[in-house]
């Protein structure tokens, strides 16, 4: 039982922190068609991410080969169930890793142009459709107890699923307006900053509708009724809203940073803790869903990867830290050029 | 639309592209982090432009294998569920831990070396390269492992209706998977040695940069030799092991259809599925497959004849495979050899040169007629003797995958085409000056 419960938070702290992380390259690359009005412009929004994305990716990865370790039903029946989106995204993933690298080989506007529309297409269209995603899994996904999916992909373009690719999007476009603000200067830190503004009064009302719309279309909110305690996350979630608002008047961007960063990580906690103890509901009757309960790994396989995971994933982070201690700063002429 | 033939189709086609990229990442990497290393050693700056140039090559290469490696990590779950259910507790935990031990370095590491020559000092920049370099030979030994389950599984017990790990080590310490390490990471060096080489000699021949591309011709050619001749050694014991776990690979890769002793190794043949025989048979010598396979020339060898008729592996295909894998080998070691003679006298080799530069492509036919003899030699069995590739697939309709696979095709055959359109480039342009001056 504990070490379900465990392994079931795990599972979701590391989709959080792939969200937080990965989520601010997202939103420049969302951004970038939008800010990058000369080629300097373009490189400093490149060059902002462009030491960090990649091990950003990893955690999905490893989030990916978690859900594959501790729940192997979960990996089998969420990836064959949600097949067309997730191939869309990992399309969309393979356009944007390699526009950073192909991007600045050939000197001429037309090639140049190419990759720049796969940086947005790879940016925007993982964040919208995670989102859906996400939200889809919240309402619960129509699959039978074989695995079997009972609809097709454009059920998942449903309301509530918009709305959470909606949310998602503006989540991440917000946390990496702020990553811009942070890592530029002159005009573009001029125009990021006063975007910011307007995609925070853009995401306001999104996440409250999102909060109510939960209500009545997922079961997210029974276990904040059983235990009112898990309210906090809620509360966090709405503060640190707040705060970027607050960080970004008083021009303290790493700190607006950081709040879009815990706004991310507290959305996601609303839905994994509103989920318990289930980790990919069934639409069609409550009998299929797949729990940490009925579907995870054996205990000792359970155990080797807690192992694995408490020893490494520390390390991990502490150099993905020094990492970003090493780079910190605004983006010196210098470092324009690659 | 069968979706498991497309599956499979989609799985080869994805695996055998990432598999592109891979080798040059695994051996360039090692041969780089050895050039800065002697850069920061002797301060001669010929090494600093070549840790640049064959760096330069080696991150438009690493930018592929990223991207079409993660498309791989989830085809487990799209195309393979039934798999991923049943095998999962083992299997799925090696991937974990191969993204958190090795991906998360090298991905880490690699945003630093290309973002941090002015931030790092030379040393610390040659250490970040071998961290590089150790994390990309640290993943394909998970990789391989995982893939060793497939091949012969170990340490598990069948319980709750699916494979359930009962010991880590028995895992870990697979033979099988353990001679996969000891072949492909060997075979990766010697494509990457080869690539080194062939693009050297382009520039040889037109006699530019001579310094420079004789000194990268030469690394590379000690790594070459090396590299081959352990290739070869390890694809020996390998082939014996496969012997004795995979007697209907075994017998697929020699066209070896009736049991008997003193059984000879055929040099070619056109096989008959259908008919349980071959059609031609030119060259047998008595007795050698009994001692390549037992290392005893009156060893009993199983004919296909001898297996169920629907657990033979596609025989033509596995039978080509490894006649190309093997005689590409030899040959390899031969030029090898004859390299190491010629190390001094490269501009007075022109023919020897020319050959090396045609000889790109053949490691990589080598290298991906190796695994096509592994997988399909595998068959009809996704985990040898536990679960029917046929058994293992997803749920999802044809059309999906129909769909999917079109579109696994044209992005790769574009990105593919661009990339080396890249690769290629830079190549043949040549070392830039250098320009940066580095922090001591
Ligand atoms: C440059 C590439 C290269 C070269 C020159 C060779 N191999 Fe190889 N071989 C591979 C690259 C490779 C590989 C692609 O890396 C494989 C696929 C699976 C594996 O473990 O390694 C492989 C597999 C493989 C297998 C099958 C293992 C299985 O079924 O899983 C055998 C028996 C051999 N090799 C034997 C040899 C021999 C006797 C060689 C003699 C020179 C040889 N290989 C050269
Ligand atoms: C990168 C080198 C590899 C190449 C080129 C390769 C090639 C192939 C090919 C050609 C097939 C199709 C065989 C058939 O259906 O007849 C296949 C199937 C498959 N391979 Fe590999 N493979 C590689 C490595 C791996 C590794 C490391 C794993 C596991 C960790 C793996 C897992 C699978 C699976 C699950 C299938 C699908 C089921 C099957 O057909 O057996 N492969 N691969
Ligand atoms: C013999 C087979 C394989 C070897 C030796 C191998 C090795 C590697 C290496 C060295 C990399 C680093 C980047 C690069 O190659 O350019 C890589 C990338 C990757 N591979 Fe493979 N791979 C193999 C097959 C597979 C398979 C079957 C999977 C599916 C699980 C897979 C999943 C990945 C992923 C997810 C990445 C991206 C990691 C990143 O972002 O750094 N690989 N692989």
């Amino acid at each position: 039982m504990i070490l379900e419960t465990i392994w079931f938070f795990l599972w979701g702290l590391l989709w959080a922190i792939f969200f937080m992380t990965d989520g601010f390259d997202f939103g420049v690359g969302t951004l970038y068609p939008f800010l990058g009005k000369s080629e300097d412009d373009k490189r400093t929004m490149i060059n902002s991410i462009g030491p960090f994305w990649d091990g950003n990716e990893v955690w999905l990865i490893t989030a990916g080969g978690v859900t594959f370790a501790a729940f192997p039903k979960v990996y089998a029946v969420m990836f064959s169930t949600l097949y067309t989106p997730l191939l869309l995204i990992l399309f969309a993933l393979i356009l944007r890793g390699v526009a950073f690298e192909f991007r600045g080989q050939i000197e001429s506007d037309s090639w140049k142009r190419v990759w720049d529309l796969c940086i947005f297409i790879g940016s925007f269209l993982p964040a919208l459709l995670f989102g859906v995603a996400f939200a889809n899994i919240f309402r619960g996904i129509p699959f039978d107890g074989q695995g079997l999916y009972h609809g097709n992909i454009l059920m998942l373009l449903n309301p509530y699923g918009l709305l959470g690719g909606i949310l998602f999007l503006l989540l991440f476009m917000l946390h990496g307006a702020n990553w811009l603000a942070m890592k530029s200067e002159g005009d573009l830190h001029a125009r990021v900053t006063a975007l910011a503004d307007k995609i925070w009064l853009a995401l306001v009302p999104v996440a409250v509708i999102f909060l109510i719309a939960s209500a009545f279309a997922t079961n997210l909110y029974q276990n904040y009724l059983d235990t009112p305690q898990f309210m906090v996350i809620i509360i966090i979630s709405v503060a640190s809203l707040f705060m970027v608002k607050l960080y970004l008047s008083k021009k303290e961007y790493f700190k607006a940073w950081c709040s879009s960063a815990l706004t991310i990580v507290s959305c996601i906690f609303f839905g994994v803790i509103g989920l318990f103890p289930v980790l990919f509901p069934s639409l069609l009757d409550a009998k299929y869903n797949l729990t940490a309960f009925n579907d995870s790994s054996s205990p000792l396989t359970l155990k080797i990867m807690l192992g694995v995971v408490i020893v490494f994933i520390p390390i991990v982070i502490a150099y993905q830290l020094w990492t970003y201690n090493l780079f910190k700063g605004k983006l010196t002429k210098d470092e324009m050029k690659y | 639309m069968d979706p498991v033939f497309l599956s499979r189709l989609q799985f080869a086609v994805a695996t055998m592209f990432h598999f592109l990229f891979v080798p040059l990442t695994l051996g360039l990497s090692i041969i780089i982090a050895w050039m800065e290393t002697q850069y920061v050693r002797t301060g001669d700056k010929v090494y600093l432009q070549m840790t640049k140039f064959w760096g330069k090559i080696f991150l438009i290469n690493f930018a592929v294998g990223v991207v079409t490696g993660i498309t791989l990590e989830f085809q487990f779950g799209t195309n393979w569920s039934r798999y991923s259910e049943y095998v999962g507790d083992v299997f799925g935990s090696l991937l974990a831990i191969e993204a958190s031990v090795a991906f998360f370095l090298e991905s880490t590491f690699i945003g630093i070396w290309v973002f941090g020559w002015k931030k790092l000092s030379a040393k610390a920049h040659a250490a970040v390269m071998w961290v590089i370099a150790i994390a990309g030979n640290l993943s394909a030994v998970w990789i391989l492992t995982a893939n060793g389950f497939m091949q012969h599984p170990v340490g598990y017990t069948i319980r709750n209706g699916r494979a359930e790990m009962t010991d880590f080590f028995e895992v870990l310490f697979n033979k099988f998977a353990i001679l996969e390490i000891l072949h492909v990471i060997p075979s990766a060096c010697l494509l990457s040695a080869f690539f080194v080489m062939g693009i050297s000699a382009w520039h040889l021949l037109k006699k530019q940069h001579v310094d420079f591309f004789t000194r990268s011709f030469r690394i590379a050619l000690v790594f070459g030799l090396a590299a081959s001749l352990i290739t070869g050694f390890t694809g020996d014991l390998h082939g014996t092991h496969v012997a004795e776990v995979q007697p209907a690979k075994l017998a697929a890769m020699e066209a070896h259809w009736e049991t008997q002793t003193k059984a000879p190794l055929i040099m070619f043949a056109i096989p008959d599925q259908d008919a349980g025989k071959n059609l031609i048979e030119i060259g047998s010598i008595p007795g050698l497959l009994s001692f390549l396979g037992y290392h005893d020339f009156n060893a009993s060898v199983r004919g296909l004849n001898d297996f169920p008729k629907d657990e033979i592996p596609p025989v033509a295909i596995t039978f080509i495979a490894f006649r190309t894998m093997v005689g590409l080998g030899t040959l390899f070691i031969v030029l090898m050899v004859y390299g190491w003679f010629r190390r001094d006298k490269l501009m007075e080799s022109p023919i020897f040169l020319k050959i090396m530069l045609f000889s790109i492509p053949l490691p990589y036919i080598a290298i991906e007629m190796g695994w096509v003899l592994a997988e399909v030699g595998r068959q009809p069995w996704i985990v040898y003797g536990l679960m029917k590739t046929s058994d293992a697939v997803s749920p999802v309709h044809g059309y999906q995958v129909m769909i999917s696979l079109i579109a696994f095709i044209v992005i790769y055959g574009l990105l593919g085409g661009v990339a080396y359109y890249l690769i290629g480039k830079h190549a043949l342009k040549g070392p830039a000056p250098i320009e940066v001056s580095v922090k001591h």
